[in-house]
């Protein structure tokens, strides 16, 4: 089944032309890796993804559902808020800097949302979310506020949160490039974790073993367009493009 | 006079002070929130307009402004305006403070990280949601410090009212003061407002170690 399918996504700031007309689709369960380097269009691809930003032309579509859909000439033209509401149950996004809400404890920055926008019962959502913080290894930091933990701490809370809201695609935006590097170890395990229980993931990174180690398929992107797609084991280990093997010989 | 008919005399002075101070603060801490919003509203005339507002109210003398809220009805329509002077002193200083507000307001809110509204949009927060549980408490923190200097500002300023005679504290002080030709008045008045002032920078102080709690 196919959770996410974007078709001709085009997006431009003023002159500058970011994304020139990107496809791909993600089915369940898939573990889709982004990849390029800065300024490549990947960041604004995952924003456009999750209504962060719009798009001008182009399909956004979850799980058949249109949020975009082109008109034929090029232009996207988007669902009423009201069914755009429906469809952002479908996602959630790992911010690169965490975004955790600072006046709320780490319990609080995960239950509200469940609670307050999908009407979940309380007990029932603070009994998940004290799950979701065992399996991110911060059971005992519940009442702590985000600035009394690590940056690696709080990506896993803020993978938590996401993670409470059940979202059947989840999206990550460099998760680890705030960090110091010793802790990126932590977030990549938390990300490999999911991987092996199946969760549909589109991840932007940096990390090229990494991106090797966990993806089904892997994209690489460059000036705004898909200069390099498949499996891991062909566009990391064996490019065909220049591009590709100009950028991959950085690392 | 007596010290302790003077001292009634000022006291009776100092509560209409307070009653001003609290009154003033009542009705331009939300009047304020809502030229901030049209200084920050996506519609360029109403962002104008509470631009031209803020420039006017701070541009020019509290005193001035007093004057014109109080006699402008008489000028204007020829109204009757006996009667009006308290409520002239409070729509003039809320007018005036709310101005001031807004500014401080406006910097609170654009202290917000836009992070914290797109981390609140993706998991779905309705703008009212996004506005009142993770943005205003922020603002609340990040603007307090400048809202006591505000407030102790204020303390200060309703001292201002003698210019339309209305019998605050000051007003009062001057009064005894020509009458009995003694500064005693003047001193008192002056530790009535400084004390009132250690308790609000005190309440004030309170209330930013309560919000300690996080950073």
């Amino acid at each position: 089944m196919k959770i996410l399918e974007i078709n001709n996504c085009r997006k431009q700031f003023g002159d500058l032309e970011v994304l020139k007309g990107i496809s791909l689709s993600v089915d369940q369960g898939q573990v889709v890796s982004i990849i390029g380097p800065s300024g490549s269009g990947k960041s604004t691809l995952l924003r456009c993804a999750t209504l962060l930003e719009t798009m001008d032309g182009g399909d956004l579509i979850y799980i058949g559902q249109y949020a975009s859909k082109d008109d034929g000439n090029g232009k996207a033209v988007y669902a009423s808020d009201q069914e755009l509401k429906k469809l952002r149950v479908n996602f959630g996004l790992v911010f690169q800097n965490f975004n955790l809400f600072p006046h709320y404890s780490v319990l609080k920055n995960i239950m509200e949302a469940p609670v307050l926008v999908q009407k979940r019962d309380k007990d029932e959502v603070k009994a998940e979310a004290m799950e979701l913080l065992k399996k991110m290894g911060l059971e005992d930091k519940a009442d702590a506020y985000p600035y009394q933990l690590s940056g690696g701490q709080q990506q896993r809370v803020s993978i938590a949160r996401a993670l409470a809201m059940k979202p059947k695609i989840l999206f990550f935006d460099e998760p680890t490039s705030a960090l110091d590097p010793e802790l990126t170890g932590e977030i990549l395990k938390v990300i490999k974790l999911l991987a092996a229980e199946h969760m549909t993931m589109v991840i932007v990174t940096h990390e090229m073993a990494f991106a090797r180690d966990v993806s089904d398929h892997i994209i690489f992107m460059d000036g705004g367009v898909i200069v390099e797609q498949g499996k891991p084991e062909e566009v990391i280990g064996n490019p065909k493009e220049e591009r590709t093997k100009a950028f991959l010989s950085r690392f | 006079m007596t010290l302790s008919t003077m001292l009634d005399q000022l006291s009776t002075g100092m509560i209409r002070s307070i009653g001003i101070f609290v009154l003033t603060l009542v009705f331009s801490m939300p009047l304020g929130m809502l030229i901030t919003f049209g200084r920050m509203s996506k519609y360029r005339v109403i962002r104008n307009i509470a631009r031209l507002y803020i420039s006017v109210l701070r541009g020019t003398p509290l005193m001035l402004q007093l004057l014109v809220v109080y006699f402008a009805p008489f000028y204007l329509w020829g109204a009757n305006i006996s009667g009006y002077r308290f409520f002239a002193v409070i729509i003039g200083f809320s007018l005036n403070y709310a101005a001031y507000f807004a500014e401080i307001y406006r910097g609170g809110i654009e202290a917000v990280p836009r992070g914290q509204y797109e981390a609140a949009q993706v998991l779905g927060y309705t703008r009212a949601q996004t506005f009142l549980r993770i943005v205003l408490p922020q603002v609340t923190k990040n603007i307090l410090p400048a809202v006591t200097n505000e407030v102790i500002t204020l303390v200060k300023d309703t001292s201002l009212a003698f210019a339309l005679a209305y019998q605050e504290v000051f007003s009062i002080a001057k009064q005894i003061s020509a009458a009995q030709t003694s500064f005693m008045p003047f001193v008192i008045a002056g530790i009535f407002y400084y004390v009132f002032n250690l308790l609000v920078a005190f309440i004030m102080e309170k209330f930013e170690a309560k919000m300690n709690y996080y950073r």
